[in-house]
């Protein structure tokens, strides 16, 4: 989902740098409020972004014949919410950009709203739509992880249509090709990406409960020989 | 067990997953999809001209894959560790609550004795 760098007009690279920069400037943001104010959350934050960044490294052979690699976005926007990512994905693909020749600062904007912006949005919408329909949180998690990577790569394909349409069947022509090279690749990738997201979901479940639950992720459940004596407060539960 | 078992076949899954299409391999080269989208771009739109270089790039193919490889071993290597110190976490926790409890029962054990020994007031 690389864009490459110089390959979209200045107009088109200022324009997505412009639409994407709010979203990070907020994810800082909101990276800051979760430490200062749940320095217990640190730890979290780092497997999220580190997640984001091993996936985000290794290409993966699907059946299409070529290869691609995840986002890992999906995990940190079940855990944190969305904005977070924006901030931490827009890092990874700085530090691609910079140190890889992989994407670029040009098109840093437009890379960073699809994998770091809509890409998250995406998943988090999914994940909030299966557990509001009574979804568990493991199948949750694989919608999450899965949508989280096919939409960002959607995005691509349709930002680069915008950019260069086909000069006889325009955007949609152009789309189309884009969608062909992006979509069908990336659909194993997406189904591997939510079984890698399950996984870790089940590590940390069992280990960073309490982290869950404050997070919303898991609901809290007096554990019997966790909690030391509960005490029903008169009226407290309901 | 049966957790475990999970575990297995979840990896299991995600290795046939991306070992398949190599298996079946029909002379594909597994080309990245940027790299394709980029010639796609310059074979549809062949006047457009990027107008901007990489501020760095990797020298050559080996530099880039452990440059890759850089990037992968950062982030599993902090995915380790928050993983690690979590499960320690947990195991140290547990390992408070069996102490506890063992504190527990020993008190519970010596009290009862005491009681035996001590014979009970005449009413």
């Amino acid at each position: 989902m690389h864009i490459a760098e110089g390959f979209l007009p200045p107009a088109h690279a200022i324009g997505w740098t412009i639409a994407a920069a709010p979203f990070v400037v907020h994810g800082a943001r909101a990276v800051v409020k979760e430490v200062r104010e749940n320095p217990e959350s640190t730890l979290l934050l780092g497997a999220a972004g580190a997640f984001t960044f091993v996936l985000s490294a290794i290409k993966l052979p699907s059946i299409t014949g070529s290869s691609s690699h995840p986002t890992g976005t999906g995990l940190g926007a079940v855990l944190f919410r969305p904005p977070v990512m924006a901030l931490l994905g827009t890092v990874v693909l700085l530090f691609q950009a910079l140190l890889l020749a992989h994407g670029g600062l040009t098109t840093l904007g437009a890379n960073a709203f699809s994998m770091a912006v809509v890409g998250p949005w995406a998943g988090y919408a999914v994940y909030r739509l299966v557990r509001r329909s009574g979804g568990g949180l493991l199948p949750g998690v694989f919608a999450a992880m899965a949508v989280a990577d096919l939409a960002t790569y959607v995005t691509t394909a349709l930002q680069l249509a915008w950019a260069h349409p086909d000069a006889a069947s325009g955007f949609a022509g152009a789309a189309a090709k884009f969608l062909s090279v992006f979509a069908f690749t990336q659909v194993p990738l997406a189904i591997g990406e939510g079984l890698l997201g399950v996984l870790l979901f089940r590590v940390l479940v069992v280990n960073a409960r309490p982290e869950l639950e404050r997070l919303g992720v898991l609901r809290r459940t007096p554990e019997p020989d966790q909690a030391p004596v509960p005490e029903p407060t008169p009226g407290g539960e309901r | 067990m049966r957790r475990h078992l999970v575990t297995a076949l979840l990896v299991l899954a995600v290795i046939a997953l991306f070992a398949t299409p190599l298996l079946l391999d029909g002379g594909s080269e597994y080309a990245g999809t940027d790299s394709q989208a980029t010639e796609l771009i310059e074979d549809s739109d062949a006047g457009y001209e990027p107008w901007f270089e990489s501020v760095f790039s990797p020298g050559s193919s080996e530099i880039e894959s452990g440059l890759f490889a850089m990037q992968a071993a950062l982030g599993g290597g902090v995915l380790g560790y928050v993983l690690g110190r979590l499960k320690g976490r947990r195991t140290a926790e547990r390992q408070r609550q069996t102490a506890k409890r063992q504190r527990r029962t020993a008190e519970r054990q010596r009290r009862t004795a005491e009681e035996a020994a001590t014979p009970p007031a005449a009413p």
